[in-house]
């Protein structure tokens, strides 16, 4: 019913198009375009519309593009016939028809215009009228991602657009040029000086958008402008005096600032009064990336304006501002009052501020800051008041002459009557005692007794941890809270089972006479728990510290491995690594590399030729040889020193490339004759010293892996995993033990890491799956294959299977294999698939079937096997024309297993998770 | 760069899509949807939202969200500040932003959307370039267009795309002419239960509304420009004038527009004009609490508190308030537990007082905090930093203007108590010597 009116609708609008009276079509139009808005689907009355394209009606004709541009793509032969309407308009002498024309025809995505696109957009891009010539550049990042392959004549016309006067253009066309070929930085060259003159002038979006660009420009063209603030940060003070002599000698030639790199910072600085906020924050991005750091000031008082802006802009703003005060403090800290959380706030904004007004804490301020802090723990807002608590945890831990009164202040809140303050509060307390444990047995004691009023599991798990941790501290009172827990076990949190677990563990090993019965008992609970996660951890801790024939050996460290010193959490900021991104991007804002970011580069450690800017042929002859001059050696230190910290970050491969590119970079230099001597010099020291970085790289890599294999699979596949490992490694320290004692302590501490790790992640006290964790690809992947088929099984037909270790692109849950298929009868096979029926229910992507493959010819497939992160076997027959085989495919481990990259920061911060 | 752009409406409602590339399924909202039910209050939605292939940036005005959907790199600020600079054209041809004006000029809304972005590139978001192109519906226009036929939607380029001054447009004739400023002052103060300010900032804007023949060049000089060290400008004032003599030089855009806005920050004392006396308490085991709440003015240099209004979130324990007010009306509403007092103007011999009673939940505990008191007032003719402009003078143009500045304050956020936030408003009008 209701589609059949609708049906009679669209009738009637089709009636009112096809009729005389222009105010009939453009009601109809009017009509459509409502439609169009609401999302409903209007595609059928295309052919009514299109006859409208010619309209004189100049609204009629813009609500007719309107309608062109949203169902071109559908129905893209019927959109052909407006094209010569374009094309006509095109040459109309108002430059508003020629424009709106050009817009609209590069805006229909029909692939078959685009050589007559090609053709407009170059005609336009030499088109009088400056407004016509943005439109064209904006065209041209239509066409490039209409068809990419056109990307070498659109630089052509990128290129003399870039040569434009009209300030106009001069947004769009860098726009386009960040689209298509951000690394043709040669093409800006010519272009920079008017660029940077050019900037106050343009409109504020082209603004933003240039100075970005030049901020990546400018960090491949200049030296560093940090020179002198790296030396002073990386000596210490009795270095520093040591070394005074030599810097006197290298520091003769001071830095001399680029002036192609001083206009840059002198013409965007006016810009940080605009009214956009994004034009502000692109200057002080700008600053933050290339400016000398004594300059640096001039941002915040603009940078703390913007808060008073929209919400969303405050959230932007304050996620930038929180990554500075990691770095310098001093910056904010006169400003500090601004970051005063208002009850008005919403809840992410008062988390930023109070991640900055904790970055800001120092000494002198501290008190202050605290007597802030806790005003916001008695705030109605509870997730906040929790997220002050863990603020206060960490002032307590930076500020080392606060710790023991906020550590008091803490034990104070535990009597809150508030649930999550108290929980939050033991969670908190629980990291502080870690890091210093020992004299405060009290604190535990008090903890202990407050146990049976708290509720929140996380807070009883917590405490219980902390009970057996130092049970040897309060050796009265961990036995009789076990001996309560064993008659509440059934009924409490799965965390908090966990924890009975462990704690019985600790206290069996410690004080067996007392709790060795409560210990049986409670395994015996455990054994019988409907949680297979306690079901496993029960009979993991059985095995290892109940003695039997069975556990060999393993049983006899079971103190050693449960007992061991766990490292204390760090307590960090959440913006510890995010200043590996550029600042005011989204990938910054996002914490993880958004599709699309362009990666700042390192400063050069040698200027590339300057006089590539000069658009006049005169050139200076002083200028280039005083900047050659400058000392290689200090420079080859910030140099390596900037490196040292992104291989931290990045794990190697990125530390190569940036590597390669100095390299050719100095190369290029080369050209130059006055420095030669030095360059060299100065060459020959970085390559030692990279062989020496591609050393380290390759160590830490050999020692990480353990670790750093960490899945997103859900935990208790995880967990079941890892005992896997765990019970794999166990076996090969059996067997290793005969050879080399040395080997086998190796063997025994990463079985210890393991072990600690395995603990950790049962003592998990949340579990926390970190959805945004990106696989990476993997370091190492076998070349090794399995064979899946012998040739003489198969009847000629041979199959050999291997582990890419990639992700798959069949789906998520499934593992990547390449399998290579080799015929070596002396008859051609043909129709090999894999069969549709697979006998033990494992998901298979099937590769296409082959036709026929030749005799001694090979060919390799890929397919995806979903094996539900079990070692089971998948089973499946690999068919040809006549035969069928049944083959199998064993997974280890390892192969399940998902690589992932992680900053240190987070590396941690899983850690601290999965830290009891 | 920008996408897409949907609407959705307080009820989580996509009532209106715009497409500039290829279209996006709506479906990709379900992910803002889905941040919305976590989100406890409607401005805790995170601004930023990732999806496997798309960002949604969103910003919340007038209970709508503009949600704008991203497929790559582009800096965050760029599509917030271009989502609410959509809003203020939106309020400007509409006089409001609500879901009702937004569906009842559906056609104008997408034509503005068409021109001011291409691509997803912003390609004309200055108003007066954006009224030449299409003209903002009124009534009588509406009439005329369908008896005549004739359109909104301008035939020539607009003058200002090309010029140097694209904020105006060329042609303008007014028969009176007339420039006025408004010097708007905000007062942002936190300050604790002893009445001690822990922070206070004032955020000062002047507004023009300027209606004027031709190509008039303006230039506006200051008693005090120390104050202003922290400002914004409209894109029309000359820096580098300002840079050099502290003085605003600029060629106004034609109507209404925000000239500059600034900032005086909490290193300059700044004086509180009103204060508070309170005396909230619930005790332990009784499920009656007492209110207790008197207001008076301070430091006002005799110029009267007007249109105060007095805001708090009581809380959660707190059942019903049964209160009695000396002067005006107060609402409480048991279901955000927000109490609100309508005060109107201060009178400093009467000082307006609200007390009386609040019964709590039977058996739940005693609330341990003391809500948080918002206020707001106005105060006419008094500029709290003692700001004052010095003169007005055109120059380009033959006529004589009338000109008119309006000084104000308002309290923007004050808040008393254990925190209390207070918001000014305070008028100042008069006329300057021609």
């Amino acid at each position: 019913m209701l589609n059949h009116r609708f049906l009679c609708r669209n009738e009637d609008l089709k009636e009112m198009l096809e009729s005389n009276k222009e105010s009939l079509k453009l009601e109809a139009m009017k009509r459509i375009v409502g439609l169009i808005a609401k999302g409903k689907n209007a595609s059928e009355l295309f052919p009514a519309v299109v006859k409208n394209v010619a309209s004189k009606n100049i609204e009629l004709k813009k609500l007719v593009y309107v309608y062109l541009v949203r169902y071109a793509e559908e129905q893209q032969d019927l959109a052909l016939l407006s094209i010569s309407t374009f094309q006509r308009a095109l040459k109309d002498p108002n430059q508003l028809i020629r424009a709106s024309a050009l817009r609209v025809l590069s805006s229909i995505r029909v692939p078959i215009i685009v050589p007559i696109m090609m053709l407009a957009i170059k005609e336009a891009a030499t088109d009088l009228s400056p407004y016509v010539r943005k439109t064209a550049a904006h065209a041209i990042q239509k066409l490039y991602s209409l068809d990419p392959d056109q990307k070498e004549h659109l630089i052509e016309v990128i290129e003399k657009l870039l040569k434009d006067k009209s300030t106009l253009v001069a947004g769009s066309v860098v726009m386009a040029f960040e689209e298509v070929c951000p690394d043709r930085i040669d093409l800006i060259h010519k272009n920079y000086r008017k660029l940077c003159n050019l900037l106050v002038d343009v409109e504020e979006w082209g603004q933003v958008v240039i100075i970005h660009m030049l901020t990546r420009y400018a960090r491949t063209q200049f030296v560093s402008p940090w020179r002198e603030d790296a030396m002073f940060d990386e000596n210490n003070e009795k270095a520093f005096y040591d070394s005074e002599e030599e810097r006197k000698v290298e520091q003769t030639k001071p830095y001399i600032m680029d002036p192609d790199h001083r206009l840059l910072l002198r013409n965007t600085k006016p810009l940080l009064q605009s009214r956009n906020t994004a034009v502000v924050m692109a200057v002080s991005q700008l600053y933050w990336h290339l400016a000398p750091k004594h300059e640096l000031s001039i941002i915040t008082k603009s940078l703390v304006r913007l808060l008073r802006s929209h919400r969303e802009v405050q959230y932007v703003v304050l996620q930038n501002i929180a990554t500075m005060s990691i770095q310098r403090k001093g910056m904010f800290e006169p400003f500090m009052k601004s970051f005063y959380v208002r009850s008005t706030d919403a809840t992410h904004i008062k988390t930023l501020k109070l991640e900055i007004l904790t970055n800001l804490a120092n000494e002198a301020n501290i008190s202050t800051i605290l007597r802030e802090f806790q005003t916001y723990v008695k705030s109605q807002d509870k997730a906040f008041a929790a997220a002050t608590i863990q603020a206060i945890g960490r002032c307590a831990t930076n500020i080392s002459e606060v710790t023991d009164t906020c550590l008091n202040g803490l034990v104070l809140l535990l009597s809150n009557r508030d649930e999550t303050v108290v929980a939050e509060s033991v969670v908190v307390i629980k990291k502080l005692l870690q890091t210093q444990p020992s004299q405060h047995s009290d604190i535990i004691k008090h903890m202990a007794k407050l146990f049976d009023n708290i509720t929140v599991p996380m807070a009883r798990a917590s405490i219980l941890w902390l009970m057996g941790e130092y049970c040897e501290h309060v050796p009265k009172i961990a036995p009789d809270v076990l001996r309560k827990m064993a008659k509440t076990f059934t009924n409490e949190e799965d965390i908090v089972k966990l924890q009975i677990v462990n704690l019985a563990a600790k206290l069996y090993l410690t004080n067996s006479k007392q709790t060795k019965l409560l210990t049986q008992y409670i395994l015996n609970l455990g054994k019988y728990d409907q949680n297979y996660d306690i079901r496993d951890r029960t009979r993991f801790i059985r095995q290892l510290i109940v003695p039997n024939e069975k556990s060999g050996a393993l049983s006899k460290y079971a103190r050693r491995i449960l007992m061991a010193p766990k490292p204390a959490p760090v307590l960090q900021s959440a913006f510890k690594d995010r200043d590996r991104f550029q600042l005011g991007t989204l990938s910054h804002t996002l914490n993880s590399q958004a599709s699309g970011y362009l990666e700042l580069s390192d400063w050069p450690a040698v200027a590339p030729d300057q006089s590539v800017r000069n658009v006049e042929v005169v050139e200076p002859a002083g200028a280039p040889a005083l900047r050659k001059s400058k000392t290689a050696k200090s420079n080859e230190k910030f140099y390596s020193d900037s490196e040292e910290e992104e291989e931290e970050e990045e794990e190697g491969s990125s530390s190569e490339e940036s590597v390669s590119e100095s390299e050719s970079e100095e190369n290029s230099d080369d050209s130059n004759k006055s420095s030669s001597s030095q360059s060299e010099k100065s060459s020959s020291e970085s390559d030692s010293e990279k062989k020496k970085k591609t050393l380290k790289n390759k160590k830490l890599q050999q020692q990480k892996p353990d670790i750093l294999i960490i899945t997103y699979l859900p935990p208790q596949i995880m967990q079941k995993t890892l005992l896997l490992i765990i019970m794999t490694k166990y076996i090969l320290i059996h067997i290793v033990l005969s050879i080399s004692t040395q080997f086998f302590v190796n063997c025994m501490c990463s079985l210890l890491h393991l072990c600690v790790f395995l603990a950790c992640q049962f003592d998990v006290v949340s579990w926390h799956v970190h959805v945004s964790l990106q696989a990476s690809s993997p370091v190492f992947v076998p070349e090794t294959s399995h064979e899946l088929l012998h040739r003489m099984t198969g009847k000629g037909l041979s199959a050999q299977y291997r582990f890419t270790r990639q992700p798959c692109i069949y789906g998520n849950s499934m593992v990547s294999l390449q399998l290579t298929l080799s015929n070596s009868s002396d008859q051609a096979l043909e129709n090999i698939h894999i069969s549709e029926k697979s006998s033990t229910g494992q998901n298979i992507h099937r590769f296409n079937a082959i036709e026929r493959l030749e005799p001694q010819a090979s060919v390799t497939v890929s397919m995806g096997v979903d094996f539900n992160d079990s070692t089971q076997a998948a089973n499946f027959q690999l068919c040809t024309k006549e035969d069928e085989f049944s083959v199998s495919i064993q997974p280890a481990v390892g192969e399940l297993l998902l690589p992932i990259t992680m900053s240190e920061a987070d590396f941690t911060k899983e850690q601290e998770h999965r830290a009891g | 760069m920008i996408h897409s752009l949907f609407l959705v409406n307080a009820s989580g409602d996509i009532f209106l899509e715009k497409h500039w590339k290829s279209v996006v399924s709506r479906s990709v909202c379900d992910y803002f949807f889905e941040a919305l039910e976590r989100a406890t209050e409607p401005e805790n939605v995170p601004p930023v939202i990732p999806t496997p292939h798309h960002y949604l940036i969103n910003v919340l005005r007038h209970r709508i969200y503009f949600v704008a959907v991203i497929q790559s790199e582009v800096p965050p600020l760029f599509v917030i500040e271009f989502l609410h600079r959509v809003v203020d054209t939106f309020q400007d041809y509409f006089g409001v932003c609500t879901e009702a004006a937004i569906k009842d000029n559906v056609v104008v809304v997408y034509e503005l959307l068409e021109e001011m972005l291409d691509n997803g590139f912003p390609l004309a978001t200055e108003s007066n370039i954006l009224k030449e192109l299409i003209k903002p519906p009124t009534i009588l226009r509406t009439v005329v267009n369908t008896i005549t036929g004739s359109t909104n939607v301008g035939e020539q380029l607009p003058t200002g795309q090309l010029s140097v001054v694209p904020w105006r447009r060329t042609g303008v004739k007014y028969t009176n002419n007339e420039a006025y400023f408004d010097v708007i002052e905000e007062i942002d103060a936190i300050i604790d239960k002893s009445g001690s300010t822990i922070t206070a900032e004032i955020q000062g804007v002047i507004d023009a509304c300027v209606k004027l023949t031709g190509m008039p060049d303006l230039t506006l000089s200051f008693m005090n420009p120390r104050l202003l060290d922290d400002v914004s400008f409209h894109p029309c004032v000359r820096f580098k004038r300002w840079e050099a003599e502290r003085i605003l030089s600029f060629i106004p855009p034609d109507g209404n527009f925000r000239l500059l806005s600034y900032h005086v920050s909490s290193q300059n004392l700044v004086a509180i004009p009103v204060y508070v006396k309170h005396n909230i308490s619930f005790r332990e085991g009784s499920s009656q609490g007492r209110f207790e709440l008197t207001l008076g003015p301070k430091q006002t240099m005799g110029k009267a508190v007007e249109s105060v209004l007095v805001s708090s979130q009581l809380p959660r324990g707190v059942l019903n308030a049964n209160l009695n007010p000396s002067q005006g009306t107060y609402t409480f509403d048991p279901v955000t537990k927000l109490l609100s007092w309508d005060v109107g103007k201060i009178n400093p011999q009467k000082l307006p007082s609200l007390k009386g009673s609040m019964s709590l939940q039977a058996g739940a505990s005693k609330p341990d905090e003391n809500p948080t008191i918002n206020i707001q007032f106005k105060i006419q003719q008094l500029a709290i930093s003692g700001l004052k402009v010095n003169r007005l003078d055109m120059y380009g143009e033959k006529y004589k203007p009338f000109k008119g500045i309006k000084y104000m304050t308002k309290a923007g956020k004050f808040q008393y108590f254990d925190r209390i936030h207070i918001l000014f408003k305070c008028f100042f009008y008069y006329l300057l010597p021609i």
